[in-house]
């Protein structure tokens, strides 16, 4: 057996630990502190001549000079395997119900749990046959996992043509039997278990080509769907002030959204948000599968208050796992919330290695680990011809709520659309607090190309208009532009808006969103007979209310049907007279 | 007996680097100097240079002095002996009365396994109907007040710890004026509220450095009376002066700055203090309220913007009242559908019918001619400020709700409030 390489500890800088090598240093390799019992276990990020400058996943507080580290040969990697879904890790993967069954209410340091219970055993069935050929990837059989196929895929780090030597027959297994070998070309056998593992900063390659996101991911948002829509495979960014609702619309956004498998990492925000998640996902019940929403939900979550430098394995321990089920052909959404506070993370660890800041202090690296992030997003095919997905949904939480700054920049650069959170929005408590007016999308929505411009064109003249408003007062705007004043408003308040408390109102269908979208166009093109403002102001008035009613109505209902004759009639009698 | 070591070989601001060996980092050691013994803690280490910051300051120290290494982190007594007791930033009594060395934790234990956090659910009475009608206090918020120097923050923060219904209260005063810490004892001893009362209190004139340790200090405290079940309150006053003291001795130890001088890890620092509220499954709560004053009334300051990102709403005091547009309490969802069922109606509908009374003041100021509607949203408004938004008004959550019916009834029909016929019907005052 090869000798350990170690080091000794030289330098404490909050998390960063300085050791003093013998023998060589791998860049990013995983290594561990000896702090008495503890093993602290941290990342190499730095080496200068034989000193290995490390940041540290735990606390630092107690660590000596001349404490030992052991190096691990190992990039910081991850699990992959059944029994992901429905769990709660910490950034470095460490189960977290398993760890306060173990340790109580506090996260002990140095203690490192196995991400997946080796013992469970799953039922597996084969799908390849002895000399057979498979490639890196390729689906070897499967096991249940809640409601899907978990598939076992030949190891991602296997490169070339494999031959299966061996496969086990159908049978329960757990984790750590071998149910298959495999020959590469050089003629050297691998073993195969229902497990992998993963270097999470290494993007999962093994697939036949990415192609283009063109698929809408329905998130049922109206206002995302119809005007800023997302496609499958696509990425999409949040930034907003404090208080604007990030988080709201993301914890909606992984109940409604239409994708196999949702993974949340929270990362670097409140901890009582996480436990929201937590503790309600069990209990509420996916309308498309009726399981709990639990069973499609994998949770990465590293709070504020939790070591720092794990932030930053969060994110890329989510992209992994995420990476994983697209292997398996399914769509996953990625929401990550927040990834200010993961710059912020890269920004304290670049202080401490004295680098020469860039621009408020961030490294002159967090643009292209921004992008390189991002483009872990995409849509992907497969070897086997099935498409996989994954999307990617980032916040940012720019200081003072100003989209300027660095992280807002670097991020909308990379991202397909840009929904951004205005204060004024969310201060009047229209929901989402989204505002049209600065958001983009690059890709395509479901609505009808026409009437998403129609839309668009209407909030712009609207917004024109109040400001000259604001200027002229009401007596100086002219009855016409008034009434495309109350158009855009209307449009605004009726379709943009949901009511988040509203069983039916939050959540709008694809069809939905189609059908009421072409009919609000209806409206929003049409002229109506309008004496003065008084008139059309009471108009539009009488209008959204019954829209209102309409949008808490069930769609196809009787009473959906009822409401919009009732609608109907009301705008026939205000048509103006047919000139002949 | 530990080694002393007395080779100094700098002294920058508070902190002092001595060549020593076998030292854990943030581990306390004792300094000797002729001015007395202080408290210091290891902040960095480089190969056998230990930089130390030095909670009584550097003053008068020499390169000559004594440094002994304790070998431990900074730990704190904790328990029941501790109410009713008053101490400095590194718990050192300030009353004359003994030195605690009783049940001593480490101060900046680990984090909580957020498996093992509940949900919010319970509401704090504090008798301010600000907070208990329209944004309420709930168990293991944090809440920062944002504040403008010279607001009455202190007098607010003195009420909230007589009134509030928690077990035990625990207040930390940083860069404190001495006016304010004499103002906190005497009122809360006129109160009788002093003996569930525990001050931990850093003055402007103390060193810098022990600002630092007080929220610290303060949490692990609290942390402890939580685990054995009690429900805590924590008020930090003022917690700007924690963030300056960390740009203070950021920009000692040569860290490059990120915003404004204060260091990359503000957020860090700040939520690692803030997340300490809890409510924990099966023992007691930590709540924090925190003042933060806000330089120039600029909300986007980072110290104002860092906490208003971690903290669980806000409360904004302008103008010595609780400003209703723009405080907000996130958890209050959680438990205002739970006291009486016109408490949200009441709550919506007033704020919606004050924020129409601001637009007619202006409307008035620039000299337009007022309606019979605006003349009735005036006089509702008067009545607002007057019966509810004062600080100077005292009464029980019910009786808020009733008192806010009663005004409705002075200026309004029940139609113009848009309240549902129902709800009216029930509450509506004859």
């Amino acid at each position: 057996m090869e000798k350990k390489r170690i080091g000794h500890v030289i330098k404490v800088n909050a998390n960063m630990v300085t050791a003093q090598v013998e023998g060589s240093i791998i860049q990013n390799e995983v290594a561990y502190i000896l702090h008495g019992e503890e093993r602290l276990k941290a990342e190499v990020i730095r080496v200068r001549q034989n000193r290995a400058e490390m940041q540290v996943y735990e606390s630092t507080q107690s660590i000596k000079t001349q404490d030992v580290v052991e190096f691990s040969n190992e990039l910081l990697s991850v699990e992959l395997g059944p029994g992901l879904l429905g769990q709660i890790f910490d950034g470095l993967q460490n189960p977290l119900p398993a760890l306060a069954e173990k340790y109580g209410f506090f996260l002990k340091r140095g203690v490192y749990l196995e991400a997946l219970a080796d013992e469970t055993q799953w039922d597996f069935t084969p799908l390849v046959k002895p000399q057979d050929k498979v490639l890196a990837g390729s689906w070897l059989g499967f096991v249940p996992e809640k409601i899907f196929k978990h598939y076992i895929m030949a190891p991602f780090s296997l490169g070339g043509s494999l031959e299966v030597v061996s496969i086990a027959p159908e049978g329960r297994y757990n984790l750590k039997q071998v149910i298959a070998q495999l020959k590469d070309s050089s003629g050297a056998t691998h073993d195969v278990f229902l497990q992998q593992i993963w270097p999470i900063k290494i993007p999962i390659k093994a697939y036949a080509e990415k192609l283009r996101p063109l698929e809408p991911l329905v998130t049922k948002l109206r206002l995302i769907d119809s005007l800023f829509p997302v496609n499958r495979g696509g990425t999409y960014c949040i930034p907003g002030p404090f208080g604007a609702g990030k988080t709201v619309l993301q914890q909606l956004t992984s109940r409604h959204a239409e994708v196999d498998i949702v993974i949340i990492a929270a990362c670097g925000e409140r901890a009582g948000e996480v436990v929201e998640t937590l503790k309600t996902f069990p209990e509420l019940i996916d309308p498309r599968t009726n399981k709990p929403l639990m069973d499609r939900t994998v949770i990465i979550c590293n709070t504020s208050s939790m070591p720092v430098a794990a932030r930053e394995s969060s994110v890329y321990t989510a992209v992994t796992i995420a990476e994983y089920y697209r292997q398996m052909g399914l769509n996953v959404l990625l929401l990550a919330d927040s990834t200010s506070r993961w710059a912020q993370a890269m920004r304290e660890m670049s202080g401490r290695l004295e680098e020469i800041p860039g621009e408020e202090a961030f490294p002159a690296y967090l643009e292209s680990r921004i992008a390189a992030f991002y483009e872990r997003a995409g849509v992907v095919r497969l070897y086997g011809g099935t498409k996989g997905s994954v999307t990617i949904g980032g916040t940012v939480s720019p200081a003072g709520g100003n989209f300027e700054e660095p992280v807002t920049q670097a991020t909308l650069k990379v991202v397909g659309a840009f929904h951004g959170l205005s204060r004024e929005r969310s201060d009047a408590r229209k929901y989402p607090a989204i505002d049209p007016l600065i958001s983009w999308s690059k890709y395509n929505s479901f609505i009808n190309p026409e009437h998403q411009e129609a839309g668009h064109a209407i909030l712009r003249r609207s917004n024109e208009i109040a400001q000259m408003m604001k200027v002229i007062g009401e007596e100086g705007t002219s009855l016409k532009d008034y009434i495309e004043y109350l158009k855009g408003e209307f449009f605004d308040f009726i379709y943009l808006q949901q009511n988040a408390f509203d069983p039916v109102d939050e959540a709008t269908s694809q069809e939905r969103q189609i059908y009421v979208f072409g009919f609000i166009c209806g409206i929003l093109n049409s002229e109506y007979k309008l004496e003065d403002k008084a008139a059309a102001l009471h108009f539009f008035q009488q209008l959204r209310q019954s829209l209102r009613s309409w949008n808490s109505a069930e769609y196809g209902s009787q009473e959906f049907k009822k409401i919009e004759e009732k609608i109907e009639l009301f705008l026939e009698k205000n048509k103006p007279e047919k000139t002949p | 007996m530990q080694k002393a070591y007395t080779n100094i070989i700098q002294i920058a601001g508070d902190v002092i680097t001595v060549e020593a060996q076998g030292v854990g980092y943030l581990d306390i050691a004792e300094v000797t100097t002729r001015r007395g013994v202080s408290l210091a803690q290891v902040i960095h280490i480089d190969n056998g240079k230990i930089s130390l910051q030095v909670f009584a300051g550097s003053r008068g120290l020499s390169t000559q002095d004594k440094v002994r290494f304790l070998g431990h982190p900074m730990r704190v007594a904790t328990g029941d002996n501790l109410l009713g007791r008053i101490f400095n930033g590194s718990g050192i009594p300030l009353d004359h009365g003994p030195a605690l060395s009783e049940n001593l934790v480490d101060i900046g234990a680990p984090s909580v396994n957020p498996v093992k956090r509940i949900i919010p659910n319970k509401i704090i009475r504090t008798g301010i109907p600000m907070i208990d009608v329209f944004n309420s206090l709930v168990e293991s918020q944090k809440l920062p007040i944002f504040s403008i120097a010279g607001e009455p923050y202190n007098e607010l923060l003195a009420r909230i710890a007589i009134q509030a219904e928690v077990d035990i209260i625990i207040l930390g005063g940083l860069g404190l004026k001495f006016d304010d810490y004499l103002f906190f004892r005497e009122t809360l001893n006129a109160h009788g509220a002093l003996s569930r009362c525990i001050f931990f209190i850093h003055t402007a004139a103390d060193p810098t450095v022990e600002c630092l340790l007080v929220p610290d200090i303060s949490l692990a405290v609290a942390e402890d009376f939580a685990l054995k079940g009690k429900r805590v309150l924590v008020l930090l006053t003022d917690m700007t002066n924690f963030a300056d003291s960390l740009k203070e001795i950021s920009i000692t130890m040569e860290q490059v700055p990120s915003n404004r001088g204060y260091p990359g890890d503000l957020y860090s620092q700040l939520a690692s203090r803030y997340e300490k509220a809890v409510d924990f499954q099966g023992a007691g709560s930590i709540t924090i309220l925190a003042v933060t004053t806000m330089p120039g009334d600029d909300v986007t300051h980072p110290v104002p913007d860092n906490t208003g990102y971690i903290t669980e709403g806000q409360f904004y005091l302008k103008a010595g009242v609780i400003e209703p547009f723009g405080s907000l309490s996130r958890l209050k969802q959680q438990v205002n559908g739970k006291t009486r069922p016109d408490h949200r109606v009441i709550m919506d509908t007033m704020i919606q019918l004050f924020a129409s009374y601001r637009e007619t003041l202006e409307k008035q100021s620039m000299g337009f001619k007022m309606s019979a509607w605006d003349e009735k949203l005036l006089k509702y408004g008067l009545l607002f400020e007057k019966n509810m938004m004062s600080l100077k008004v005292n009464i029980p959550l019910e009786k808020a709700l009733d008192l806010g019916w009663q005004i409705l009834a002075d200026c309004f029909t029940p139609e113009e409030t848009g309240i549902k016929l129902s709800i009216i019907e029930q509450f509506w005052p004859k």
